[in-house]
């Protein structure tokens, strides 16, 4: 089984990031020059920037009508000064949420791990871009960071919410961010590996429940919680605060509870808020 | 590391908002455009389980058109697939179905050529954005579309799938797998070879004038 904690090691070792030991890897698994696997990470990161950005004129409305235009309102309040959280955060929350709802709306997007969690790493990895002036190099090496992390979670658990519910969709979107992020601040490869187990810690036991089985409620939203949680476990390892648990253990233990989690709250819509009075009306409207 | 790669979980470009029911739906599109091979006049899409559940909050119905029209699951084209059907000269009409015990992102195409040309094919989107076809004119297939794809319509006799994997192998193609379906002893059967390399139409025409081979088609793989 793959463990984060090699990544760590031979980083350290090595002297060497995360996502650089990533790049090593993935050039022989793929038998493409490190160059080739940055060319198709910056087509990942250009997709990424451009649906901030369609999301944020809040233009679009998903198919049921449900979500839109709130990326939009969130980007205005900071915009007449008036946000409580401060720049930052406010700007992750608005960019997680223009990446959901371009997704919910059916435009362009690049899964990371799943469509449903598209909104966390973009809007986490260009926030921490934007605060310490990182290059766009830096940016895609710590892609390979988030995503190195996502191939030790699809080994030892899984990225869909069908079968380990919504904490393997966007609490794994929300690790990968995290440690991304440290990596990306400056941080070490241990400090990433905390900030991921605290984030993913969590997000433990988060169902996947999704009104009338579409991608909008409650997955919009919590792609923003999602990038606000990361940040603060960021900024807690950056700090040097330790998660107790180590992150591999946390990883499985994500998987056990999935195992434990009953049908009805994976991705069936038989459960949690899908089937609240309101989440029902939902459904009966519209389909 | 393992087998799952980066661009696995930091990927695919996609148009959103679900990998099985809006790419995997293209991809069944695309891939039913593939087998039929030509021209379309007309599609009747009968849409099961899930895919008619929730498809249309999906925008499945959308992807599922965008396929048939050659589309990827990343063109920003799909929301508008039905106006550019029709633009196209293609009529489309949907239909809830119940196909009995399959996976429950399953569709039915009913595919029509401006020459009254008609074929049925039957297929899943099983996560991921993956597919697979399960069903060609009744006969039961098993096509994920990673591969090149040989398809071979063929009375039931013995020698018939010796010979043609032997053309095969005079063609320098190498195959990957391959399984065989028949209606009923004797009569029809339907052999499907995957196969590492493009199959040439040199290739295909010699299979075609094999004596007990009605039909071969060759399908390309989805990128
Ligand atoms: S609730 Fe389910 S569908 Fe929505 S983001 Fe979470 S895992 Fe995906």
């Amino acid at each position: 089984m793959l463990a984060y904690e090699d990544l760590v090691h031979q980083a350290e070792k090595k002297n060497l990031k995360i996502g650089q030991v990533v790049i090593l890897d993935q050039s022989e698994q793929l038998e493409q020059t490190e160059a080739e696997l940055r060319r198709r990470m910056a087509e990942n990161l250009q997709v990424m920037r451009d649906s901030v950005k369609i999301g944020l004129t809040g233009e679009r409305k998903s198919l049921s009508g449900m979500v839109g235009g709130d990326a939009a309102k969130v980007e205005a309040r900071r915009a007449r000064g008036e946000s409580l959280v401060g720049d930052p955060v406010n700007k992750a929350i608005a960019r997680a949420l223009a990446v959901s709802e371009v997704n919910a709306s059916m435009g362009k997007i690049v899964a990371a791990p799943t469509a449903g969690s598209s909104g966390v790493l973009p809007a986490v990895l260009l926030t921490v871009e934007e605060v310490y002036q990182a290059t766009e190099d830096d940016v895609i090496t710590a892609l390979f960071t988030a995503a190195g992390l996502g191939v030790v979670i699809a080994d030892r658990a899984n990225v869909s919410g069908a079968e380990g519910g919504c904490q393997a969709e966007i609490g794994s979107a929300t690790a990968m961010a995290a440690a991304a992020a440290v990596e990306l601040a400056g941080g070490t490869p241990r400090a990433g590996a905390h900030a991921a187990a605290i984030a993913l810690k969590s997000m433990l036991g988060l169902v996947c429940d999704p009104v009338a089985g579409l991608v909008e409620v409650p997955c919009v939203k919590r792609n923003a919680t999602g990038a606000t949680l990361a940040l603060a476990a960021a900024e807690m390892a950056l700090a040097g605060v330790k998660s107790a648990i180590p992150l591999d253990e946390v990883i499985d233990t994500m998987e056990a509870v999935g195992r434990q989690m009953p049908c009805a709250l994976r991705e069936t819509a038989q459960g949690g808020l899908a089937i609240t009075p309101t989440g029902r009306k939902v459904h009966a409207d519209f389909l | 590391m393992g087998k799952a790669n980066v661009f696995d979980l930091l990927g695919p470009i996609m148009v959103g908002p679900s990998s099985s029911h809006t790419a995997g739906a293209v991809r069944l599109g695309a891939m039913a455009r593939k087998i039929f091979n030509g021209e379309l006049a007309e599609a009747r899409i009968l849409l099961h389980g899930s895919f008619a559940e929730t498809g249309k909050g999906h925008g499945t119905n959308l992807a599922l058109v965008a396929g048939l029209l050659q589309m990827k699951p990343d063109d920003e084209r799909i929301s508008r697939a039905l106006e550019l059907a029709e633009e196209y000269g293609l009529k489309v009409s949907f239909a809830k179905t119940d196909l009995g015990d399959v996976h429950p992102n399953t569709v039915k195409f009913m595919l029509q050529s401006p020459e009254d040309r008609q074929m049925e094919i039957t297929g899943s989107s099983i996560g991921g954005g993956r597919i697979v076809i399960t069903e060609i004119d009744q006969f039961v297939v098993e096509i994920p579309g990673d591969y090149h794809t040989l398809v071979l319509l063929h009375q039931d006799l013995p020698g018939v799938v010796a010979q043609a994997t032997n053309l095969l192998a005079t063609a320098q193609i190498n195959i990957a797998q391959m399984r065989v379906s028949r209606e009923k002893k004797g009569a029809q059967a339907l052999t499907v070879v995957e196969t590492d390399q493009a199959i040439e139409p040199a290739a295909l025409a010699l299979m075609r004038k094999l004596p007990s081979v009605f039909q071969a088609m060759a399908i390309e793989p989805l990128e």
